[in-house]
């Protein structure tokens, strides 16, 4: 056997220089014609094929045949490998590996509106012409660390910027020469919702940004290909080379997956998505992209909760995903997700076993899992008909392993690439462990060599005196060495002897502190095993009681629900005082019945028996509020990075995991207009949501929803409160000139549009188009007066109106020409002073302009405040006198209206949605509460449920910080015997080489 | 359908009514901002329903004050003298007093010129808000219609802030506003946990703060140097410090964590402090039976806020003040963060809506009204409608802790009868005649 291992060493030499067209004046040339086979081994030939006592012959890096009779022929060098197995190697497809470092671009004091590449899309973020090969060179010691952690082949891009460019996939050979161990020049293209360092341009700046460039570059592509744009672009050239690779799109959440993979639907395009490992918290929805996944196994580490005090500052959802996020696999594989593994977020490739290691324990599928590292990954950069599997054709790619994958004990001794061999360990290495008595010198010692999964250790003493000593046992060489017994000596002993036999007598030479040498034998006392073993099996078990798996809520967090989908069912609410917001005022005693979420019957002595019953004797039943201006379940708000926006919607920033969602529900609130900040004049489009808890962000967005659009006027948009001086406009004076231009360029796009031409489609002027004609409703952030006035004119000059001024606090002054112009008002009840805009606000404003016959709304732009939005509709009642049932109207049926959905909600009338609260008093009061609120006849907060729920959490967070002390504590008893092992002995060099005492 | 129809029309013409007296009488009387000239006749308030500010509540009550003073509150109608006003149906409180606020101290947020209430610097003790409040700020007056007369000016920033004075909301300057001049200074203890991150991020964990200890261990040394200061060598911070340790002026302690109050505790005790006030306090719930016997009375941070963590119960911010209430613990509301100073006049609101989670509202009345005036030292002056106490009362239509209600009819702070009107009333009203042209 050893004879092979030094023929192969031999051998190695001629298959690396196997290239023959490379001039080489460093010797002569031979071209080897040899096979080489690897026998008697368990070979996984894949995921799904597992051949026992099985030999793999292989020539030139190519696998020549495999199985249990394979015929070798006479050039044959064999290698046996009885009891081994033999695994393809592992491929990673998201790395950055021989990139060479990307340099930033340097800071500036102003934001940048413009690119700095010439001849390149007008985004500096879309680069989809770099390719990683222009920035390669090749790292021995990262492709070393890979290998020995089972990797052959890694798949490598530059991890800078929105549209990334081309990735490379290499094997993982040192090579002189590049061709020699590159598989694939162009193998994918990468996309991620990130910014290049290598410019600082300022668009964009959001999640909704990335979504609307990402439509435009395809639409802008299409375009180019159509002859459309006359300029020439390098980067829309490259993408359309990179059209026929295979897609990889890289996010850190799984909503960005689900937004990346919606744009993916739109243009037609499948991509594979590199996730974030919390994929689990809305399985259905990802099982629904139909991507296939690339999941990282970088598991959050268990929390320090020994510190009580630091508890609190942890919540539930950092808790549950710490617990979950090892199971994310098992609950995708059980969905029928398709998925690789990377190391991806990795401090090391090694810990990525380890690290899946507990996928496993949590139930995966150990052929799943080796798939997810074999021919999954092989199949995402359409390499399977090289990588992958041991089959027949395929590249030499393999590993050679002590146990199965996932065992005790693992390890890896060789990892073939290309059929080159790369040995970390030997593969036949004898047991050397056991109780020996050592013999020198006439003296003689009791030896321990201890094995630990091959980590061979010794302890030697003599009496009671321990000495001091380190002992390494590789490719045969046994070298061990000692402190003298004297106490105080710096001197040591060394003892070498080759082992090439397995009778446990080990006899060599021993170098003595002079120099001297002489002989040294070791007899064997006993064969005995560690002790500590047994112990260790017991509490492992004790440990998988603990892998109890917590359901996943919807949201993964605090209040989550267990279950997301309800059936819907009939609801009656008997003998409340309902304040239907109708012309019918408030009735007392009445009942109203919900059947399949609409409102079907407001009547007094109702009666459906199959109707759950719910007693509102003494409440008051209203309308969900409706809250006109709103950034709660938002990933992000503003879209600062251009002047105009409109191709930005907040519809691609909702974010249902929100804990402000159940919050404003507790407040009595059901549906929101999530609305995109005030950084600019034209912002974004909004998002007209149900606050339906538990659900996904697709489900709370309304079906058929009314368009919306944000616009900002004042010191928001001129940037009068944070510096910024380098973007028109700076001054009221340039807002209405970016309207004005806007409209007119959207007029010319649409003249364009209807002339029959071709046209490049731009998502932009197709939403202000939209605005013109009538078919989107703006919602304007305004302040003062003469701004006010101005947008209105701008609005009439184009032919449509202004739907919705919101803040409006300045609304009073010009109340009547908002009425002649058909404007509504969204205000706040009194807030004021926090700039200069604000100086004139009054309290009074709501009642002034709902006497002048205007729809108003009193809205939040808080999540605090959107909590008691009845409060501060009572508030108009003592600023201005409001009646209570107008009052009532402007946290419901006018904010409805405003938004154009009061068909639907807003009031408590047969028909409409059966958005509803439950109030302990008249809303209007400061000591109401909402014990009950309901979407489409669905509770999503509950008084009593929520007082239940309060103790689940207390429960959850006990059981998880227990986990995690146990977590830790295992490290504690970890601690102790690694303490222990120190005061024995510690090794890892001559210096800290000292005496102990038992 | 069979059904009822609400009518609040006559309601509503009564209240027209009453508000058109109310301007009138005000609108005749004086203009706006300018202060109200001393009482120069004794006043009775008879019928109505007293809230006397300490729990109790007097039906059909009379309350006559002199010179400034309240000289009867009771039953006695025979009592009744010198001018009186009818607040048969209303309500009587004692005028409310918003502690821990930087009224008058900056006018317009985002415009730094109006900006008073941040000085450079770690160690302030001897900075003085009193000085920069200014009195014809139009937050301040704009506190009046809301029943707010009073407040207790603080500054912000640093470790400590400096000190604060006690104004009432009626007057040419801030010498005639004082109540209390520097009665307390103001302490920002250090947090073990910051939230990393920028404002305008969407997530902002909370990290460890490595140096808290040390940032304590400095306090405490800051806090025994000003104990054993020496005034042979004048030293400007110290001096300021001295009336802590000789109980003329009341340490407030600006503290949200539990580890943190603790910490406080036990600062306290080493102090030797009879008394200290800690502010904001949003994990006092958990320590509440320990600030009892402690002696630690609390400002508690403003009860419309959003639980701190996500865990939290949605009801934490508003019940907060019940959870100490029951435990004993003396506690008052106050309304720093964002938004604070036009926010101040919310502060009855803030009573009402801790009512609305379990507190009794005579007692939600005496956390913005009596309590109050115990923590900052004053109630032997202000804080309840009590004989000897200064006359700064109001008449509401209603309940003057419910915004619906809430309308104020006449105030009178030291006994003067003062202007409900601002810059924001002669606003409404010059835009409401203009459409009623």
């Amino acid at each position: 056997m050893k004879h092979n291992v030094l023929i192969l060493l031999f051998f190695i030499g001629f298959l690396a220089s196997s290239q023959d067209y490379f001039p080489d004046s460093q010797a002569v040339k031979t071209k080897s014609e040899n096979f080489v086979a690897l026998h008697s081994a368990t070979i996984h030939v894949s995921s799904k094929k597992t051949i026992e006592y099985a030999t793999i012959l292989f020539k030139n890096g190519k696998i020549i045949d495999v199985g249990k009779s394979v015929k070798l022929p006479e050039n044959t060098i064999k290698i046996d490998a009885k009891g081994k197995h033999i695994y393809p190697s592992f491929i990673e497809v998201y790395s950055d590996f021989g990139i060479k470092k990307i340099e930033s671009a340097p800071r500036q004091s102003q934001p940048q509106y413009d690119p700095n590449r010439k001849g390149y899309y007008w985004n500096d973020h879309v680069r989809p012409d770099q390719n990683a090969i222009s920035h390669f060179e090749f790292d021995d010691s990262e492709a070393e660390k890979l290998r020995k952690s089972g990797f052959g082949v890694v798949n490598t891009h530059i991890t800078d910027g929105f549209v990334r460019g081309t990735s490379a996939l290499f094997a993982l050979n040192e090579s002189e020469n590049v061709n020699e161990n590159l598989l694939s020049k162009h193998s994918a293209q990468y996309f991620a919702f990130d910014k290049s360092k290598q410019s600082r341009q300022a668009y964009p700046s959001s999640i909704m940004g990335f979504t609307a460039l990402l439509r435009q570059f395809y639409l802008d592509t299409e375009a180019y290909q159509n002859g459309l744009i006359d300029n020439k672009d390098l980067a829309i050239e490259a993408f359309i080379g990179n059209k026929n690779l295979p897609q990889i799109f890289n996010v850190d959440n799984y909503l960005n997956a689900l937004r990346a993979d919606k744009i993916g639907d739109q243009f037609g395009v499948q991509y594979t998505i590199i996730g974030s490992g919390d994929e689990y918290k809305r399985v259905q929805e990802i099982k629904d992209t139909k991507a296939k996944f690339i999941l990282p196994l970088d598991f959050p580490e268990a929390f320090d909760v020994e510190n009580p005090h630091l508890r609190d500052y942890l919540s539930l959802s950092e808790m549950r995903h710490w617990h979950h996020a090892p199971a994310n696999p098992k609950i995708l594989a059980d969905n029928d997700i398709t998925f690789a593994f990377t190391s991806k977020g990795l401090e090391s490739p090694d810990e990525l076993l380890k690290n899946l290691r507990k996928s496993i324990d949590l139930g995966l599928d150990k052929n799943l899992a080796l798939a997810a590292l074999t021919e999954v990954p092989a199949e995402i950069i359409g390499k399977s008909d090289q990588l992958g599997t041991l089959e027949k054709g395929k590249i030499a790619n393999f590993f050679i392993s002590s146990k199965a994958l996932f065992e005790d004990d693992f390890k890896i001794y060789e990892n073939w690439v290309q059929g080159e061999r790369h040995i970390f360990e030997d593969i036949d290495v004898i047991d050397i462990s056991g109780q020996y008595n050592l013999t020198f010198e006439g003296e003689t010692y009791e030896l321990n060599i201890k094995n630990e999964a091959e980590k061979y250790s010794a302890e030697v003493k003599q009496d009671t005196l321990k000495l001091g000593s380190k002992l390494t046992y590789e490719k045969g060489w046994l070298n061990l060495i000692l402190t003298e017994t004297d106490k105080d000596s710096d001197k040591y002993v060394l003892l070498t002897s080759k082992i090439d036999t397995s009778n446990k007598a080990i006899s060599g030479k021993a170098i003595l502190p002079n120099g001297d040498e002489t002989k040294f034998t070791a007899t064997i006392a006993t064969n005995k095993e560690s002790e500590d073993k047994d112990e260790d099996k017991d509490e492992e078990k004790e440990d998988e009681s603990d892998a109890k798996l917590l359901n996943v809520r919807y949201p993964n967090m605090a209040y989550g629900l267990k279950d997301k989908t309800k059936e819907s069912h009939r609801l009656l609410i008997k003998n409340a005082t309902v304040i239907t917001g109708e012309s019918e005022g408030t009735l007392e005693n009445t009942d109203v019945l919900v059947i399949d979420g609409k409102i079907e019957k407001i009547d007094r002595n109702l009666n459906d028996r199959r109707a759950e019953v719910i007693e509102g004797e003494g409440k008051y039943l209203t309308a969900g509020i409706v809250d006109e201006h709103s950034h709660i379940a938002a990933s992000s708000v503003n879209e600062g990075g251009h002047n105009s926006s409109a191709e930005v919607t907040m519809e691609d920033a909702v974010n249902p995991d929100d804990i402000s969602i159940y919050r404003a529900l507790a407040g009595g609130v059901t549906s929101v207009q999530l609305l995109h900040g005030s950084a600019n004049p034209i912002g974004g489009q909004s998002a007209i949501l149900k606050l339906k808890w538990g659900e996904d962000a697709e489900d709370m967005i309304y079906d058929n929803s009314p368009k919306f659009i944000k616009f900002a006027l004042g010191e928001n948009v001129k940037q009068s409160n944070w510096g910024g001086n380098s973007r028109f406009p700076q001054s009221r004076m340039g807002v209405e000139q970016v309207f004005i231009d806007y409209f007119t360029r959207a007029k010319e796009y649409e003249h364009k549009k209807n002339s029959g031409e071709t046209y490049r489609k731009d998502e932009e002027m197709e939403t202000l188009l939209e605005i013109i004609n009538g078919e989107r409703f703006i919602s304007c952030h305004s302040y003062v007066q003469s701004e006010i006035n101005m947008l209105m004119k701008v609005a009439e000059q184009f032919g449509f109106t202004v739907n919705t001024f919101t803040h409006i606090l300045e609304g009073y002054k010009v109340a009547d020409k908002m009425k002649a112009h058909g404007a509504g008002a969204s205000t706040f009840s009194d807030w004021w002073a926090y700039k200069y805009e604000v100086n004139d606000a009054i309290p009074f404003n709501a009642a002034i302009m709902h006497n002048q016959g205007i729809t108003v709304a009193i809205n939040s732009d808080d999540g605090e405040m959107i909590r008691r939005l009845n409060q501060e509709a009572a508030k108009t009642i003592k600023y201005g006198d409001v009646s209570e049932d107008e009052a009532w109207k402007f946290v419901t049926l006018n904010p409805a209206k405003l938004l154009h959905i009061e068909d639907r909600v807003g009031s408590i009338k047969v028909g409409k949605d059966a958005d509803l609260v439950l109030w302990n008093v008249h809303p209007l009061s400061v000591y109401a509460k909402p014990e009950k609120t309901m979407i489409e006849g669905q509770i999503y907060f509950d008084l009593e449920k929520d007082l239940a729920m309060r103790e689940s959490i207390k429960e959850e967070r006990n059981f998880l910080i227990n986990k995690m002390m146990k977590a830790k504590n295992k490290g504690l008893k970890t601690q102790p015997i690694k303490k222990k092992e120190k005061e024995f002995l510690h090794c890892d060099s001559l210096d800290e080489l000292n005496h102990t005492h038992e | 359908m069979n059904s009822t129809i609400h009518t609040n029309k006559m309601k509503n013409f009564s209240n027209t009514i009453q508000i058109l007296i109310a301007l009138l009488i005000s609108i005749s009387t004086m203009a706006q901002q300018t202060p109200a000239p001393e009482q120069n006749e004794t006043i009775s308030i008879v019928g109505g329903t007293a809230h006397i500010g300490n729990g109790e509540v007097i039906e059909d009550a009379v309350i006559v004050f002199d010179n400034g003073k309240i000289t009867y509150v009771g039953t006695d109608k025979t009592q009744a003298k010198g001018k009186q006003i009818s607040a048969e149906n209303n309500h009587i409180y004692p005028g409310f007093i918003a502690p821990n606020a930087t009224l008058g101290l900056v006018e317009i947020d985002a415009v730094k010129a109006t900006d008073d209430e941040d000085e450079l610097g770690k160690m302030l003790p001897h900075v003085r808000s009193i000085i920069a409040y200014n009195t014809e700020s139009k937050i301040v007056e704009s506190m009046r219609p809301n029943g707010v007369l009073m407040g207790q000016i603080a500054p912000r920033g640093g470790r400590i802030s400096g000190t604060s004075s006690i104004v009432h909301f009626d007057a040419w300057n801030w010498e005639d506003a004082i109540i209390k001049e520097d009665d307390g200074i103001h302490l920002n203890w250090p947090s073990s946990f910051k939230r990393s991150g920028s404002w305008y991020d969407a997530e902002r964990p909370f990290e460890q703060n490595k140096k808290y200890d040390s940032e304590v261990e400095n306090l405490i040394t800051y806090f025994q140097n000003a104990k054993v200061y020496n005034s042979d060598e004048k030293d400007l911070e110290f001096e300021a410090m001295q009336g802590l340790f000789e109980g003329s002026k009341s340490l407030f302690v600006h503290v949200d964590g539990e580890k943190e109050i603790q910490d406080v505790i036990s600062f306290k005790k080493q102090m030797n402090f009879d008394q200290l006030t800690i502010v904001g306090a949003y994990q006092s719930h958990k320590l509440a039976k320990l600030l009892k016997s402690e002696n630690i009375s609390v400002l508690i941070q403003r009860v419309h806020s959003t639980p701190t963590f996500e865990d939290d119960d949605y009801d934490l911010p508003y019940k907060l003040p019940k959870i100490l209430h029951d435990a004993g613990v003396l506690v008052a509301l106050e309304g720093s963060g964002s938004m604070e100073r036009m926010n101040s006049r919310n502060l009855p609101f803030y009573a009402g809506t801790a009512a609305a989670f379990g507190l009794d509202k005579e007692i939600a009345l005496q956390m913005i009204t009596l309590n109050t005036a115990k923590i900052l030292g004053v109630d032997n002056q202000i804080g309840s409608l009590e004989v000897g106490k200064d006359a700064t009362l109001f008449i509401s239509e209603g309940d003057a802790l419910d915004m619906k209600t809430n309308k104020l009819i006449q105030a009178f702070i030291q006994g003067r009868n003062i202007s409900l009107e601002t810059h924001q009333t002669e606003l409404y009203q010059r835009y409401s005649d203009k459409y009623d042209d």
